[in-house]
């Protein structure tokens, strides 16, 4: 039937006026598109490229940074070395670390809670985690300061200046959100799946060990990287806890580069920067199919 | 509830019950659970552990309402785990242990400090102030005997030894001067004690550092602060040090006996001359709302704070009108099949969004800076031209919003993308075939459709751009400063930043009433658009 339509000669021009119709179409709707794409990333990328040339200008000030890659060395990445800045790195990773893993841990256990059990107070329970998770913790750095203030006195390592009581005033803050986000998850393994298990003579936390986390991990990956990000780049509360220079975390210490004495110190942020934000955008953007998934569902970037 | 129902029905009904056991918490039986009970026994050992010694040591300070506390978690703790009922709770506790203590606790407690005047000159209780305003008004008494004085040390700390009425006696600075029977007397002079060690005269002459705690020494001759104290002021003979206050308790005042002017304890929390005139340190006090009345009538704070809560809500709508708008035209120009490697582009726009947001912000503010031998936006995009982005007021906000926008259109436009490829085509066929424009399709179906999802995560956005300290913080600190106030605030503070100005917590005078009581203006905010929020979602249906 085609080759018939083909070879008649009015059809033949009407394929051709379509085809040139197409192009035209294309030219005029989807060309600009293209071109509009190349100035997005411009606007995108200029900083981030802007940043990686100036870790690698010589010199280490602003002075002389506004040509790009003019020249490249590797001196303000040693420079780090006479700074606190790895010291700094290892406590933002430490502390991002174990709040992701104990954010996970006390959200996946409540979202269990709530989504297999059936208990007085679950309602409300959730409701009011619902209402508390739009109250940011950071509001109340006041008070956090002065109940570490005087938790310091009695438990040190609970107080001012103590990496841990910033993790645990972080985990204060985790459940809330990072629960309703696993409840819905949690929500869409069937429960056919451990009522079987309790039949065969499971208990609660063999089913919740062994079958429901292992079926969740996905989402628990998710929650605990974005934990991680929203822990690696909180300000406030690290910045009024962590007192001592040895104890600041990589946002603290970093302000204070750039704070006082813009100029002197650009280089060195410059280089930190890009070594501080390497590992999060490299797992940002392997990750962005899942970690878009639970922004949307969840939170905003912290 | 019904789900445990008519399980139970079909286990009781159709097949065996269960092995008992294995309903049993861990804890209560060997039953070849063995790793789960050790790890579950280990835990809850070092928690006791932990616990009881953290309890030990509120007992020893006497911080008795963080011992009650730590008492009831611990028990609390003990009793859900080692129950076998309350399965729910046994994975509840520790997420409501840290959500109690770190969240609702501290929001109360940001509610009580707003209603005292705590702060720099008033931390303390009215006891400790009166204790403070002794010892500092001390001065050697006209007629005291004097002492030769050993100074003596015990773990680092320093304390006097002297010989009073043929007795040896030792103090420090927390632990009044008591009998030292062991000692030992050589003449006037005491050469040893047991405990402690003598520190040797010259020492304290040669080590400045030393010289200046020994000079700074104070030792109670008692628990009564108004019985004085022993000082020395070259370190080899003591005197006895009164203060030149007296307090009567029963009165609430404080007595000058030097100028004999009496101060009255107000309920301001201090000790105030019927001239006028005030003693240095203060107490807490309950001020009841005093401190939102302060916020908009003091002549220092009444000003800035309506231009701070006007610019907080210019920024957080400007902020997220202008990156959602931004990441949705986006999200429909690249929403079109026909544009290849949209993989590819997606990727490339939202790299400013796996960059962390406060490097971004920092980084921002050198490529703004003014100076166009530093500032690279000045010198690419402006030709050099000295434009003050962060030192000009308007420029200023300008800049934070644009600054935002690239900082937060890629949220939108992966929000949008999504949302618009889950839109169903056929509605949008229909309005097709009905002859509506694309204009028209869009603005009557697309978006609505598009609100619909996207409504909850604007109002979200909105409340963490409302707070969003860091950006304002690392970008331009909130400058440029006000000229017409003295308060350290500027045009672009918003009003968290502002709390963080006045609360002192990064040194600087504290006023951690007025900043709660603006705190808890933020959480009344706040709590309005949450509610608007929760009208707006069918977040709370699906809870229920």
């Amino acid at each position: 039937m085609s080759t018939v339509h083909v070879t008649s000669p009015v059809m033949a021009r009407n394929a051709q006026l379509r085809a040139r119709g197409r192009r035209r179409r294309w030219l005029t709707e989807v060309s600009w598109k293209y071109l509009l794409a190349v100035v997005v990333v411009v606007y995108a990328a200029f900083p981030l490229v802007y940043v990686l040339s100036a870790s690698l200008a010589s010199g280490g000030t602003l002075t002389g940074s506004t040509q790009l890659f003019r020249s490249v060395s590797g001196e303000n990445y040693q420079a780090l070395d006479a700074t606190r800045f790895w010291d700094w790195a290892g406590n933002s990773l430490l502390v991002a670390t174990v709040t992701a893993i104990g954010s996970v841990l006390m959200g996946a256990a409540a979202a269990y809670a709530f989504s297999r059990f059936r208990f007085t107070g679950r309602r409300t329970g959730l409701t009011t985690l619902l209402i508390i998770q739009m109250f940011p913790q950071m509001l109340a750095f006041v008070a956090i300061f002065l109940l570490l203030l005087s938790l310091g006195e009695i438990v040190p390592v609970l107080g001012l200046n103590s990496k841990l009581a910033l993790i645990a005033v972080y985990l204060g803050g985790a459940l809330g959100s990072n629960t309703l986000l696993l409840y819905g998850f949690f929500n869409s393994v069937p429960r056919e799946l451990d009522e079987a298990a309790k039949i065969d003579g499971a208990s609660h936390s063999q089913i919740y060990w062994t079958i429901i986390l292992r079926l969740v991990t996905p989402i628990l990956a998710v929650v605990g990287l974005l934990s991680f990000i929203t822990a690696f780049g909180e300000f406030i509360l690290a910045r009024v806890i962590l007192t001592s220079e040895s104890n600041w975390t990589l946002a603290v210490g970093m302000y204070g580069w750039v704070s006082d004495q813009l100029n002197a110190n650009w280089g060195l942020f410059a280089a930190g920067a890009v070594l501080a934000a390497l590992p999060i955008l490299v797992l940002f953007l392997v990750l962005q199919k899942y970690i878009v998934g639970g922004l949307t569902a969840g939170s905003v970037k912290g | 509830m019904s789900t445990q129902q008519s399980f139970n029905a079909v286990v009781a009904g159709d097949s065996p019950p269960p092995p008992r056991r294995a309903r049993e918490s861990h804890a209560r039986s060997w039953d070849g659970l063995g790793v789960g009970f050790l790890a579950k026994l280990g835990l809850m050992a070092v928690i006791n552990a932990l616990g009881l010694a953290a309890i030990w040591s509120a007992f020893v300070g006497g911080a008795w309402v963080l011992l009650g506390a730590m008492v009831v978690l611990l028990v609390v703790a003990d009793w859900i785990y080692f129950t076998k009922r309350q399965v729910p709770l046994k994975y509840l506790f520790p997420g409501l242990a840290f959500l109690a203590v770190f969240q609702l606790f501290t929001i109360g407690y940001t509610g009580y400090v707003a209603l005292t005047n705590y702060g720099t000159g008033h931390n303390v209780s009215q006891e400790q102030a009166v204790d403070a305003l002794l010892s500092q008004n001390e001065k050697k008494v006209p007629d005291s005997p004097s002492f030769p004085l050993t100074i003596v040390r015990q773990d680092g700390e320093l304390g006097f030894a002297i010989v009073q009425g043929g007795a040896a006696k030792v103090g420090t600075a927390d632990q009044p001067l008591e009998l030292a029977p062991d000692a030992t007397i050589s003449d006037t002079v005491v050469t040893a004690v047991p405990g402690w060690e003598v520190v040797p005269k010259n020492q304290v002459l040669s080590d400045a550092a030393l010289a200046d705690e020994v000079l700074a020494l104070r030792v109670p001759l008692s628990d009564d602060a108004a019985d004085g104290s022993l000082r020395t002021g070259d370190a080899t003979i003591g005197a006895v040090y009164r203060s030149v206050l007296t307090y009567d308790a029963a009165a609430q005042t404080m007595t000058n006996t030097e100028t004999g002017v009496v101060y009255h304890a107000t309920d301001q929390g201090q000790f105030v001359a019927d001239d006028g005139s005030a003693l240095p340190v203060g107490w807490k006090v309950f001020v009841g709302l005093e401190n939102f009345g302060k916020a908009f009538t003091d002549d220092t704070y009444a000003g800035p704070l309506v231009k701070i809560i006007a610019w907080t809500f210019v920024f957080a709508i400007a902020s997220v009108v202008v990156s959602f708008f931004f990441g949705l035209v986006l999200a429909l120009i690249y929403n079109d099949p026909r544009v290849r490697g949209r993989a590819v582009l997606r990727t490339l726009f939202i790299l400013p969004y796996a960059f962390p947001a406060f490097l971004s912000a920092l980084l921002w503010r050198g490529m703004l800076n003014a100076n166009p031998d530093y500032g690279i936006i000045n010198q690419l995009f402006f030709f050099g031209a000295r434009v003050e982005w962060l030192d000009d007021p308007t420029l200023a906000k300008v800049s934070l919003v644009l600054v935002n926008l690239w900082l937060s259109y890629p949220y939108w436009f992966l929000v949008c993308t999504g949302a618009l490829q889950s839109l169903p085509d056929d509605v949008q066929e229909a309005a097709r075939i009905d002859g509506a424009g694309r204009w028209r399709t869009f603005r009557s179906i697309t978006l609505p459709l598009l609100l619909v999802s996207t409504a909850p995560l604007l109002i979200a956005s909105f409340a963490f751009n409302f707070n969003n300290f860091t950006l304002i913080y690392m970008l331009t600190g909130g400058g440029p400063r006000f000229t017409d106030t003295s308060a350290t605030l500027g045009h672009t503070d918003i009003l968290i930043s502002m709390v963080y100005q006045i609360s002192g917590v990064s040194g600087g005078r504290a006023d951690y009433g007025l900043a709660s009581a603006l705190s808890l203006i933020i959480f009344v905010v706040i709590g309005v658009i949450s509610t608007l929020m929760f009208r707006r979602t069918r977040q709370l249906e699906e809870v229920n």
